[in-house]
């Protein structure tokens, strides 16, 4: 078998509105491999963010094929897709969405919890990682006492602990300003230099271009596909010396 | 198990919406607390007429006789007979189901002016004649002496026992009345006992407290009653049913004193056993009204708690739909609803008990403190308003299941939110 993380070929969805069928995704063929970090670019309403959804097994693509880690996603039960979810992916998303009842460490350890880990042991792994996000200080605190770059961390963190396999950012900086939005960029990139596959949704260049290869959507199709040549990985093992 | 998790979402998804989960929480207070007081009052009204019967023989019947509606065999209609000592003696042989047969004797010629007296003290008093055997259907006891005993039965002695009011009346406080001669009608008769019934509230043929019981035996012969009885009481053995040994009974008497077999007015009767069957069923009415308002108030309250639930996965669509991005199973969240659906329940439904049961007790105190105060002849139609631990256990047990139920539909409505739907809002 091929070290494809992610391999999709001839996909299609199609949203149904009233009669109308709108057309989203025409035919995507991408390759996504082990351990790669990949933008994928395109104007508001190009597809992106269904694409993503359809790749995190949150929505059912019409037509076409698609392998996560050489396993063929078909339409599948809740129970599987939510199994799927928790093993192989982990998500982060533009507005944040952590439990707004939940403190830091909470909500960094709840993947663990649906996975049936002690409170005692998932708690203490969450720390963990929030102290390699350097927010261990923050543990107790709930997101609304938080700025937006330390609530995209816990986020994060709260995609990390459960030691997924690819990480799905869709807008991960939408709502951060530039100076946040690199730091936020330099953690992913440590995560990705984990060996942790790496798929981010943007509409900023710049952070497009802190990926190894960029993929541009339009009109349901990938309008270009190609390898970031000013691509430069951040020194390694700054955060995540000890794994 | 606890989750700490999971309650803190319960305690959260409460606390967001106080207002509306308090309201909620109050129908399924008030429908428990409603079904706790309509229970207790319901036992209270069961409790007060039963204990009334309370020692009677239950499975008694009494018997007597009418003037004939039917002519007969050449007789008229309209005819005057009464029951005599054979029919006694016929019934006691040929019918198996009884137990014991008591013929009575009521002097309503007797009770005139002052027919008992004793030296300077005079009153009027009812007299009856019975059997030992009386005491085994209306049982008392003895505060001065014996009962009347077979041996006064033969030997036709002229002795009696006396209710409560005669001796109160004929006897100074205190005194022994055993041995003591009171004039009855006329004639003489030695007090061997004062008996006080363990129902005073039932009284057939006249109240107890004042009557003197006169041997039967002495009674017929000393009265002139011939052979004549006025009415009998009988019980029937373990197991048998009263009114099977009224209808075997009945075609017997009717034969002896040719009176038609379809006049069904000839002879008259009182059925304990199927009075109290009667109420038992007029109880059983009570109870069921009494669930039937109940749950109905519940079913109300469950309806508001899944309203309720329902507002609250839909403000938590989004949450819910992040949950199950990061790995929630879908039974997680179904459970998840179902906790705090059946949490909300419990916990106002044990209010509701617990507040109910407290204005049972209260009102228990009061009737108490009442009871002490009336006096003692009053006849209680009310006591003891409790629910036992079956019916809160129960209750409990319903409140689980309501809850369970209230959930359903917003647990159902919760999974099928798709993740995806929750989070395309941005
Ligand atoms: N669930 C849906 N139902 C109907 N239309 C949808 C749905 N999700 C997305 N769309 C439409 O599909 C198109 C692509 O949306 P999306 O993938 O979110 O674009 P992007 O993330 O690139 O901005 C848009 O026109 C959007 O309105
Ligand atoms: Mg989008």
């Amino acid at each position: 078998m091929s070290n494809s993380i992610i391999k999709v070929s001839s996909l299609h969805k199609s949203y149904r509105m009233g009669n109308n069928a709108l057309h989203v995704l025409k035919g995507i063929d991408l390759d996504i491999k082990a351990g790669e970090m990949v933008s994928i670019m395109g104007s508001s309403g190009s597809g992106k963010s269904t694409l993503l959804n359809i790749l995190g097994i949150l929505d059912n693509h019409d037509r076409g094929d698609y392998y996560l880690n050489n396993v063929k996603i078909e339409k599948m039960n809740e129970t599987k897709a939510a199994k799927f979810r928790n093993n192989y992916l982990g998500f982060i998303f533009q507005s944040f969405n952590l439990i707004s009842f939940k403190n830091a460490m909470e909500n960094v350890a709840l993947p663990l919890y649906y996975q049936n880990v002690s409170r005692k042991k998932r708690n203490l792994k969450a720390l963990e990682y929030l102290e390699r996000l350097g927010l261990k200080d923050w543990a107790g605190h709930l997101p609304s006492e938080l700025s937006g770059g330390q609530k995209q961390r816990i986020a994060i963190a709260r995609a990390l602990i459960s030691e997924p396999k690819v990480i799905l950012a869709d807008e991960p900086t939408g709502a951060l300003d530039s100076q946040t939005s690199y730091e936020v960029m330099d953690i992913l990139q440590e995560v990705n230099q984990m060996g942790i596959t790496v798929i981010i949704v943007t509409h900023e260049d710049d952070i497009a271009h802190r990926t190894q290869r960029i993929i541009r959507l339009k009109d349901g199709l990938i309008e270009h596909n190609e390898l970031n040549g000013k691509y430069e990985p951040v020194v390694a093992g700054e955060i995540f010396t000890s794994n | 198990m606890f989750d700490l998790d999971r309650w803190q979402e319960i305690l959260n998804a409460i606390k967001q919406n106080k207002f509306r989960s308090i309201l909620t929480a109050f129908g399924v207070f008030w429908a428990i607390f409603m079904l706790v007081v309509m229970t207790g009052a319901g036992n209270g009204l069961i409790n007060g007429v039963t204990s009334g019967f309370q020692d009677f023989a239950t499975n008694s019947a009494f018997m007597w006789s009418n003037r004939t509606t039917i002519a007969y065999q050449g007789y008229d209609r309209g005819r005057w007979w009464s029951i005599n000592n054979d029919d006694i003696e016929a019934i006691r042989n040929e019918i198996d189901g009884i137990d014991v047969i008591s013929p009575r004797l009521q002097g309503w010629n007797l009770r005139e002016g002052q027919n008992v007296v004793r030296d300077e003290k005079a009153a009027a008093f009812n007299v009856m004649g019975d059997y030992p055997q009386y005491r085994k259907i209306d049982p008392c006891t003895m505060p001065w002496g014996r009962y009347i005993n077979e041996e006064d039965i033969k030997l036709k002695r002229k002795v009696c026992i006396i209710g409560e009011n005669v001796y109160d009346v004929m006897f100074d406080e205190g005194e022994d009345p055993v041995g003591q001669y009171l004039r009855v009608n006329g004639v003489y008769f030695m007090v061997v006992g004062v008996f006080r019934s363990n129902n005073p509230n039932i009284n057939i043929g006249s109240n107890k407290k004042e009557t003197i019981y006169l041997p039967f035996t002495t009674m017929q012969q000393t009265f002139n009653y011939g052979d004549e009885v006025h009415f009998f009481g009988f019980t029937a053995k373990p197991g048998v049913n009263v009114q099977g040994i009224v209808d075997e009974i009945e075609p017997l008497v009717k034969k002896h004193h040719k009176i038609a077999p379809e006049d069904d007015e000839a002879i008259g009767g009182f059925n304990v056993q199927s009075e109290l069957q009667t109420m038992e069923y007029t109880f059983l009415g009570i109870n069921i009204l009494i669930w039937v308002v109940g749950i109905g108030t519940l079913i109300a309250g469950a309806v508001g708690v899944s309203n309720i639930m329902l507002v609250i996965v839909k403000e938590r669509t989004r949450e819910i739909g992040v949950q199950r991005a990061i790995g929630a199973r879908p039974a997680v969240v179904i459970g998840q609803i179902l906790t705090e659906s059946v949490f909300l329940t419990t916990v106002a439904g044990f209010l509701g008990l617990a507040f109910g049961t407290l204005i049972l007790h209260l009102t228990n105190i009061a009737l108490t403190a009442a009871a002490a105060n009336a006096p003692e002849d009053e006849m209680t139609f009310f006591a003891n308003p409790e629910v036992g631990l079956p019916l809160a256990i129960s209750a409990l047990a319903l409140l689980i299941l309501v809850g369970l139920f209230a959930g359903l539909i917003p647990a159902m409505k919760a999974v099928r939110i798709k993740p995806i739907d929750a989070l395309r809002h941005e």
